[in-house]
């Protein structure tokens, strides 16, 4: 049933990813029974955990859709989801491997040279090796198309100069996925001329600077690069053609559940509170809030179905991100209004500490992976106004 | 549920097309039936639609019944076949014959509203649709169950009001009314159950309307041009309208996902209890930022009662309140959600996608 231009199918997941998710349960309880973790808001961008990471690595759940021939587990996009979807509402300390298992992996799978893949992507898999994004610069965000870090051509290689900023955590990744310059800009064809390159951190010449966000954490950073040498075969895919990557990567990355369900802990923490002498004005929020999140689940695994179908859905992708980022925001400021005084006065205790953390997060959400005024300006393009 | 699949979708869609237009709704709205589109409706067998093929029915899928409500919705339709097939449905479940003439649903808002005393039926239920045009009023009563009475409305007296979109929405008494014919409903139905499954008719029609608005819109801001150019290019205007798209899909995701919970062991189980409660919830938000962005785009055209918009957008506005509001049905969610507690929500949600 669908006269709309919009689908989202039901998905039933299959025998094998319900058997998953309770191990994933099982597994998210007893690392928070043991002190593995405590629950943090915006989990996915705000909570690195290297030695969570390698456990989750050790459970066979990263590079979970990757061909066993590189090193992935060969299983489907749904049991990622599964996967997924449970450390996010778990508020599991997932931000370490995060990029590196959702869009780095699958871009040197699909791009770099053999023997560069069989050495990254095992480690990967492991949990032993996380990737950043290096895309944005000081005068560039929005406008991708600007970069203006550079590499030269050199003997065997390239040489790189500039700065990246805003790459998640870079401070504690191996390598990081950058967007650079290898021909001079082209007003006329401004998507030319840029390409994609792993770079080893860890290379000479690479000087990264956290950078304190506004609750004063540091988990994004400036990236330097002076004259850092870049070994040709460390280059993805052809020379030139790093815009193509770009776009599909970001696509890649659009709908998934981090999108809406980033501080659903907060909400799972705060029913704690909220079952004692609920309100008609309780009910009404979490109900509204649960309507919504249920929505927006049926719409990001419904994606997350066509994809497995092997269909592209970019529209249905962009105008999820939309909704979702916006819907982050709203749940965490109807949770403020139903929340008792004492509660949100307090500066200790789990809930309180979650709530503040959540709300200083949160103006990330529609900035991150290109701001949502971009993404609508995608969206209205796919309505054919552009 | 594909469309593609379903011959009836294809067909409806057909008429809707022909003889649900502009004219055809305003005619209605001025007391006028119209005749040749019920007839066409009828000669296709849609009222049938969710009829099995043992009792002289059309017996599609219940999906395929809500793709029908669907494309009423987003045609406008000015006559009760949404309301003929919810009716229709309840008389087969409780095992009573079901014709093609336009019928209607009575549904009182308090179970006390009416009194059943086993032999004549007492009591006045307002905001029935179109209860003046209809041959029979299809009363669901609670008592050992649900019952289904099926009255004749030249036995009652009916006040001819009109919802917010003008449709005949009346008020009809019942003074002490023996039913043409009366059977109980099976245990998975009562009032309540059919309530729920009015406000999800209410959202898969508007979930329809909300889809053809947005491209009313996108069409008039392509054709409209002010500044040299089309308003379209505007980019306060490209994000209204993408807001708009999102709302258009999170409301059809909405009601998707409670048509087939209701269709999954056709009725208004537990499950499909929650999914009702939840896309009528979230039904308020996409009609309320959807028609103002719809309205926005088109300007003073669109505010014009000859312009069609309003055919949609008033229809919404009524819509959303009926068989519960989002207040209600939200209080209705948040009950149930603390009822789960918080270490059953996350559980709650993803049972949603278990295999069955
Ligand atoms: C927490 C966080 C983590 C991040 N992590 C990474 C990372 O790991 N790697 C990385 O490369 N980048 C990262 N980013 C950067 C992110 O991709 C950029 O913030 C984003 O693309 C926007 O760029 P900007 O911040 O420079 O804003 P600008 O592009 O300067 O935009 C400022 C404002 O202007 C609006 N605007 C800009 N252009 C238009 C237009 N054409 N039409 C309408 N409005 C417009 C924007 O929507 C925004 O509201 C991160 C950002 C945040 C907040």
């Amino acid at each position: 049933m669908s006269a709309s231009r919009f689908r989202f199918p039901h998905v039933e997941m299959p025998e094998v990813a319900v058997q998953l998710r309770a191990e994933v349960r099982e597994f998210l309880a007893e690392e928070r029974a043991s002190g593995g973790f405590v629950p943090m808001a915006d989990c996915w961008a705000s909570a690195m955990s290297p030695e969570y990471s390698r456990k989750v690595g050790q459970r066979g759940w990263l590079g979970m859709t990757w061909d066993k021939q590189y090193g992935g587990h060969g299983r489907s996009f749904l049991e990622r989801y599964v996967v997924t979807e449970e450390m996010l509402a778990a508020g599991a300390p997932v931000m370490a491997h995060w990029i590196a298992d959702r869009q780095s992996g699958p871009q040197i799978i699909k791009n770099a040279q053999p023997h560069v893949r069989d050495q990254i992507i095992p480690r990967i898999v492991a949990g032993d090796c996380f990737c950043a994004i290096g895309m944005s610069e000081p005068n560039t965000g929005s406008d991708l198309a600007s970069v203006s870090t550079k590499a030269e051509k050199v003997e065997g290689g390239w040489r790189v100069n500039g700065t990246k900023l805003w790459s998640t955590g870079a401070h504690g990744c191996d390598y990081m996925i950058t967007l650079l310059r290898t021909a001079p800009p082209d007003a006329k064809a401004r998507h030319e001329g840029l390409s994609q390159f792993i770079i080893d951190l860890k290379s000479p010449g690479v000087q990264i600077r956290g950078i304190a966000d506004i609750g004063g954490q540091v988990h994004f950073n400036e990236t330097q690069f002076e004259d850092v040498f870049v070994p040709d075969d460390y280059v993805l895919g052809e020379v030139g053609q790093g815009w193509q990557m770009v776009v599909g990567e970001l696509a890649l990355e659009r709908s998934g559940p981090e999108r809406f369900l980033s501080s659903f802990i907060v909400l799972q923490e705060a029913m704690r509170v909220l079952v004692t002498n609920p309100s008609d004005k309780t009910r009404e929020v979490l109900g509204q809030l649960v309507a919504k999140i249920k929505t927006l689940r049926r719409m990001s695994l419904g994606i997350a179905g066509l994809l497995e179908e092997g269909s592209s859905p970019e529209m249905e992708a962009a105008l999820v991100k939309d909704v979702a980022t916006r819907f982050e925001r709203e749940m965490l400021e109807k949770l403020r209004s139903i929340l008792p005084a004492h509660i949100l006065a307090a500066s200790n205790g789990l809930l309180p500490t979650l709530l503040r953390e959540g709300i200083l997060r949160v103006p990330s959400s529609t900035l991150r992976g290109g701001t949502n005024e971009v993404l609508k300006g995608m969206i209205a393009r796919q309505l054919g106004m552009r | 549920m594909s469309e593609t699949d379903s011959i009836i979708f294809d067909t409806a869609q057909r008429i809707f097309e022909d003889l649900s237009t502009a004219e055809v709704i305003n005619a209605a709205e001025d007391g006028q039936w119209p005749d040749e589109l019920w007839q066409a409706i009828e000669e296709a067998g849609l009222a049938l639609t969710w009829i099995p093929e043992v009792n002289g029915g059309v017996g599609a899928s219940l999906m395929d019944g809500f793709a029908v409500i669907k494309a009423a919705g987003a045609a406008a339709l000015p006559v009760p076949l949404a309301e003929s097939l919810l009716a229709g449905w309840l008389l087969a479940k409780a095992g009573l014959e079901v014709g093609t003439d336009p019928m209607t649903i009575v549904l009182p808002e308090q179970a006390g509203d009416l009194v059943w005393n086993g032999e004549r039926l007492s009591g006045t239920v307002s905001a029935v649709p179109h209860a003046r045009s209809v041959r029979r009023l299809v009363v669901v009563v609670n008592g050992e169950g649900g019952q289904v009475l099926v009255v004749d409305p030249a036995q009652t007296r009916i006040e001819s009001k009109r919802n917010l979109a003008g449709e005949p929405w009346d008020t009809v008494t019942f003074d002490g009314v023996e039913p043409l014919e009366q059977a109980r409903l099976p245990a998975d139905t009562d009032l309540d159950r059919a309530r729920a499954a009015a406000a999800l008719m209410r959202c898969v029609q508007a979930a329809g309307a909300l889809g053809t608005a947005l491209e009313l819109t996108i069409q008039y801001a392509m054709e409209r041009v002010q500044f040299g150019r089309p308003i379209a290019k505007f980019q306060a205007l490209q994000h209204s309208v993408a807001a708009f798209a999102g709302e258009v899909a999170a409301i059809n995701a909405a009601a998707d996902a409670a048509a087939e919970a209701m269709a999954r062991n056709n009725a208004v189980d537990g499950e499909a209890w929650i999914e009702i409660a939840a896309a009528k919830t979230r039904l308020e938000e996409a009609v309320n930022e959807g028609a103002a962005v719809a309205h926005q785009v088109h300007g003073a055209m669109g505010f014009t009662y000859e312009h069609r918009l309003h055919h949609l957008t008033r229809r919404l506005w009524a819509w959303r309140d009926e068989y519960g509001s989002d207040v209600y049905w939200s209080r209705i969610l948040g009950q149930e959600v603390l009822n789960w507690g918080a270490d059953q929500l996350w559980p709650r949600i993803t049972a949603v996608s278990d295999p069955r």
